[in-house]
């Protein structure tokens, strides 16, 4: 019969012979198991003495743990050779394309519209829109600009067969909210306009994004304030702002807004056509005419309009070259901005 | 308004240079659009006279001249067919330089000896005349340097000019302007009364004073118009815009650059009995200065003399009474015509005139007498002649009334929203001209000032005119930014609303790309893409093409134009939408029965997917369209609509459906006719839907469900029905009769072909059932199960496969 340290030496050789996880647990069978040959090794102590005994059982215990504890290892050894070898199998090339839908993607001057209405929404504007068929006297009349008025040559007006009028500019809405609300009011105005007019810098549809603001105590120095920060939170940058004295009939005093040139920052370049300064928007103070037309004590209520172009801001702030490739809908120009 | 900069310094000198003084205008609200050289740069150009021509002996064109420049004569070989004896004209003498760097030398032409050139005005850009040599004015200093002698350096300087400014039409109106903004007087230009020589008057009567509250006339007898104005005269002309013309003209011109009133000279041998200044009658017509020949509507204020029309009053002469070299007696008119008429009629005839836009911006009503008695003065001085006295015609009532405002100091203040101090108030006032006639004081508006404005400033009728006028000089960007102090109020967010933006951000993710197409259309493209029952678009009456000239009833036009240019551009696969209005007549073409309809509108078109390692592209189909949709109606709640078969004559009858909720029609789908794609050659299928905005942006208010936490258990059937059953009609069978605890109808599987009747489908559904509150018992599921498939083969002949 062989003894305890024999057996043990033929465990641990058998242990380390294991190369896969079944024979280890052969291996474990053999020596652990019920019939195993360290459990025999147990059952043999009945033959001897009662002193001795508890020596022996000590020594067989020792070496039942100390193999458990090498098949234990060589198992978690085995097992992570078997997961290397499985990971290994499994393993991709993880640079192939995902498999995917396409994205789309918003226009670029959806976008630069949405995000003027954000910044002013932060301030408790409100975004309306209307209608881009409108009558005479929303686009016109109710803004001070009666027939005949020289102001009308400046907007090149596309007439429809059934009496009305492309609107020229989001003011009708202006005049729209007045009629139907009560100040204080504090509106953003984002939509499409048309004029008869196409070049570089003209389409004849474009987008404008119109600002009213009425209330007690609404002064030129806030319109100054408003649109002078709004300018430098859309192109994030400190940009110089200044105010050009000009005319709308509609407001009064009115003011042409040029901003330092984003491009060149002022110094002169083919953006802002040598000058440094780029016209972003028309603004002024509420006339009183239109604010009593529509129903407003313009004694007690105050209030300034500006109105910028949308398509204009977002060829500044894409570096887009011409005005009109926003409207030719090329999804290779387009999906630049997604 | 183009001007000439050393001409406004006759008027007003400031200290300041052409960039500056530019900066000041555009800063004071005249914005400057360009500074231009009057003349090129050259040197060494000097005022020479023609002593002799003789033919050049080698050459036709060509002739040897001698030419005396002032200090020495010398032979200058010439081309100008103008060149003659004791001609005065501009001589660039060897080594002097010519505009792009042209440097004269000596050189023989032909075998003769030149030394120098004899110069055209285009060959100094000093003009365009390439006709011949320059003609100078026999007053001028022979060999003075030519820049010098005719102050060519100088600039134009050209102001965009807004409507409200008519005053700064004339250099008076700019050296005004410069003058406030410097604070130096202005030296305006003499206009000293001219004693009439003759007796000689011409009958005036107007009949409409409201489009003439004044007509002033002058007869001027002897003139001798075959003379030319002179070369000062004509060169501010040209460096304000103006050409040359005759003498007469020119001087009327002249009077008008410079004080800002229009003229018209007429030929008094031409002109009959009397001048009436009236409204055009029925089918009256007049050959115009320019040659064309207008028929005048009846609303057109006229010139008129005892035979007819002489004159659209404001706009433009007539060609017949107009004058011309044999003119000798001349009847000069300087009227105050109201503004309104005038832009009317310039722009009914499309004749926009030097005259008609400074009448329709506005003339000071104060400044005809003025005006007449300069351009009598100018005239006897360049083409002689006897005037007669003034006479002049006017109705006080229908002239411009004196204009009194009044300014409180504290509102000026709050519009402005800080103090400008009052006594900067005052110099700025009194620098404009706006005259202070009386200060009184109250507590709430603090000073009021009463203040007369003064005839030129036309456009100052109310108190905000004058704080914009005081906000002008003391200078915008003098006034702080201040943000507006305002309540706070907070904003209603509607619980059941979807933002427009929710669904563009979907159908981006979706691989839609946006498009903005144009809201007008071609009327063909749009009557191939109109249902058959749909009413008229509406019709531009002044398109800038004919295929942006009607409005579009849907938005297929643009998104089908979109396909097609993208295809042209080698996109295989397009996937665009748009939101945007669709204009839909009404009953009435009142505005109010007009639909100005929000619609959403997507193109599906080309290759399902990219072609990937993992995939082949296939190309879409109605499915793909169809899911994408109803993906856009979950996300904004409504997802219970009804697919129904449609007759839209746009779409393939077989691939096509109207999309109802409640009845109402939210929209449609499907693949375009292929006749239509034919028409379009469009070579593979286009899917397009159209779903309307508005009613999609709300939905019905959700609350929440109870879950349950028992076992649901799932049961397939696979079902033959006839292939012209819809899946719609077996589902609505279906969920009537499986009870109420079916939760979830599936279709998992539909095929027809081989190894089926040709005239059925087999269809696989699973279906799903759940009680709220216990386990379902197998029986009670087969039980469900059962009364559905007898439903089934009942009403569509359903058989269990």
């Amino acid at each position: 019969m062989q003894t305890l340290e024999q057996i043990s030496k033929e465990a641990q050789l058998a242990v380390e012979q294991a190369s896969e996880l079944r024979a280890l647990d052969d291996v474990r069978v053999r020596f652990l198991g019920k019939k195993g040959l360290l459990t025999a090794q147990l059952k043999s102590l009945g033959k001897l003495s009662a002193e001795e005994r508890p020596k022996a059982g000590a020594a067989i215990n020792v070496a039942k743990q100390t193999l458990q504890a090498l098949i234990e290892a060589r198992q978690s050894s085995l097992n992570k050779d078997q997961l290397a070898e499985q990971l290994a199998s499994e393993t991709l090339d993880i640079t192939l394309p995902g498999r995917r839908g396409n994205q789309g993607g918003l226009h670029p001057v959806t976008q630069t519209l949405d995000r003027i209405s954000d910044i002013f929404r932060g301030a408790g504007y409100e975004v309306v829109d209307g209608p881009e068929i409108e009558d005479d006297y929303h686009n016109f009349e109710a803004l001070n600009i009666p027939a005949h008025h020289p102001a009308r040559a400046m907007h090149d007006t596309f007439y429809l067969n059934t009496g009305y009028l492309l609107r020229t500019h989001t003011s009708p809405v202006q005049v729209r909210v007045m009629e139907a609300r009560k100040p204080p009011l504090r509106l953003i105005c984002p939509g499409r306009v048309y004029r008869r007019d196409s070049d570089i810098t003209h389409s004849a549809m474009f987008h404008q994004v119109e600002g009213l603001v009425v209330d007690e105590g609404i002064s030129f120095a806030d319109l100054k304030g408003t649109v002078a920060e709004f300018l430098q939170k859309f192109f994030e940058k400190e940009l110089e702002v200044r105010f050009r004295p000009s005319y709308f009939p509609f407001t009064e005093p009115s003011a042409e807004v040029d901003v330092q040139c984003v491009h060149c920052l002022g110094k002169g370049c083919r953006v802002c056509s040598q000058t440094g300064w780029l016209e972003v928007m028309g603004c002024g103070m509420v006339h009183p005419n239109v604010l009593k037309m529509s129903g407003i004590d313009s004694e007690q209520y105050q209030g300034f309009a500006f109105g910028m172009g949308g398509d204009r801001l977002a060829t500044l702030i894409y570096e887009i070259p011409d005005l009109r490739m926003l409207f030719e809908n090329d999804v290779r120009f387009l999906s630049q901005f997604n | 308004m183009k001007f000439s900069e050393a001409w406004l310094r006759e008027f007003v000198n400031p200290d300041v240079d052409t960039a500056t003084l530019a900066e000041q205008l555009t800063m004071a609200g005249l914005e400057v659009e360009s500074i231009e050289p009057v003349a090129g740069a050259f040197s060494g150009v000097v005022v020479a006279r023609v002593i002799s021509v003789s033919p050049h002996p080698n050459a036709e064109k060509l002739s040897v001249c001698q030419v005396f420049d002032g200090e020495q004569t010398m032979q200058v070989v010439c081309g100008a067919p103008n060149v003659r004896d004791g001609l005065i004209t501009a001589f660039a003498r060897v080594g002097a330089v010519l505009p792009g760097e042209f440097k004269i030398k000596k050189a023989k032409l032909r075998g003769e000896e030149s030394n120098g050139m004899l110069c055209s005005e285009d060959e100094l850009a000093v003009g365009e005349d390439t006709s011949g040599i320059i003609e100078l004015d026999a007053e001028l200093s022979i060999g003075a340097d030519l820049r010098a002698e005719l102050q060519l350096d100088d600039v134009s300087i050209d102001c965009d000019l807004t409507p409200n400014r008519g005053d700064c039409f004339s250099l008076t109106g700019i050296a005004r302007e410069t003058g406030v903004l410097n604070n130096l007087s202005v030296q305006l230009p003499e206009c000293v009364a001219v004693p009439a020589l003759v007796d000689d008057v011409f009958p005036v009567r107007v009949e409409d004073f409201s489009g003439c509250p004044r007509y002033l006339g002058r007869v001027i007898r002897n003139i001798d118009a075959g003379k030319r104005a002179p070369l000062w005269m004509r060169e501010k002309l040209r460096r304000c815009g103006l050409r040359s013309i005759d003498p007469v003209v020119d001087i009327t011109n002249y009077v008008m650059l410079e004080l800002g009133q229009p003229m018209h000279a007429f030929d008094l041998a031409q002109l009959h009995d009397e001048i009436i200044v009236r409204k055009a009658r029925g089918d009256e017509r007049l050959t115009m200065l320019d040659g064309s020949d207008l028929a005048l509507d009846s609303n057109t204020l006229l010139i008129a003399d005892a035979k007819g029309p002489v004159a659209i009053a404001g706009v433009m002469g007539g060609e017949h009474s107009g004058i011309n070299s044999k003119t000798t007696d001349v009847f000069l008119e300087c009227a105050f015509f109201a503004t309104l008429p005038i832009a009317g009629t310039a722009r009914s005839y499309g004749l926009h005139t030097d005259a008609s836009l400074r009448y329709e911006r506005g003339v000071d009503h104060q400044l005809q007498r003025k005006a007449v008695e300069r351009a009598t003065a100018l005239l006897i001085e360049i083409v002689g002649g006897a005037p007669g006295p003034i006479v002049d015609t006017y109705d006080a009532d229908s002239l411009p009334q004196p204009v009194v405002c009044r300014l409180r100091f504290n509102r000026l203040t709050r519009l402005v929203g800080m103090e400008i101090p009052e006594s900067d108030v005052l110099t700025i006032l009194e620098r404009l001209g706006l005259v202070v006639t009386d200060k009184q004081a109250n507590d709430v508006d603090g000073v009021i000032w009463t203040v007369d404005v003064p005839s030129h400033r036309f456009d100052i009728a109310l108190e905000e005119d004058l704080v914009e006028e005081i906000c002008r000089i003391y200078g915008y960007n003098n006034i702080p930014n201040t943000a507006p102090v305002t309540h706070l109020q907070l904003s209603q967010v509607v619980l059941e609303a979807t933002p427009s933006q929710r669904i563009k951000h979907l159908l981006a993710d979706l691989g839609y790309q946006e498009v903005i197409t144009y809201s007008f259309v071609e009327p063909v493209m749009m009557d191939l893409l109109s249902p058959e029952n749909t009413t008229e678009s509406i019709q531009l009456t002044n398109p800038m093409s004919v295929d942006q000239s009607v409005m579009r009833v849907n938005l297929l036009p643009g998104l089908i134009k979109c396909q097609l240019d993208n295809a042209n551009r080698q996109q295989s696969r397009i996937r665009v939408f748009e939101i945007g209005l669709c204009f839909i007549s009404g009953a009435s073409s009142a505005i109010t029965d007009l639909d100005q309809r929000l619609t959403l509108g997507g193109l599906l078109w080309g290759e399902r997917n990219e072609e990937s390692w993992h995939a082949k592209a296939e190309l879409s189909d109605y499915y793909d369209l169809k899911g994408d949709v109803e993906q856009v109606l979950e996300l904004t709640g409504h997802s219970g609509v009804e697919f129904r078969v449609t007759k839209d004559a746009v779409l393939h009858p077989g691939q096509s459906a109207d999309i109802y909720e409640n009845g109402k029609k939210l929209g449609r789908m499907g693949r375009l006719h292929p006749e239509i794609e034919q028409r379009l050659e469009i070579r593979s299928a286009v899917y397009v839907f159209e779903l309307y905005v508005d009613p999609l942006l709300v939905h019905a208010h959700v609350t929440h469900g109870e879950i349950s936490r028992y076992p649901s258990v799932r049961r397939d059937l696979s079902l033959l029905v006839g292939r012209e059953v819809a899946l719609a009609k077996l589902e609505s069978i279906v969920r009537r009769h499986a009870g109420a605890f079916l939760t979830n109808f599936r279709v998992f599987d539909v095929y027809h072909g081989e190894g089926i009747d040709s005239t059925a489908k087999s269809v696989a559904v699973g279906l799903t059932f759940q009680h709220p509150s216990r386990t379902l018992t197998e029986l009670e599921i087969n039980d469900c199960v059962d009364t559905a498939v007898q439903a089934l083969e009942a009403d569509i002949g359903a058989r269990l496969r």
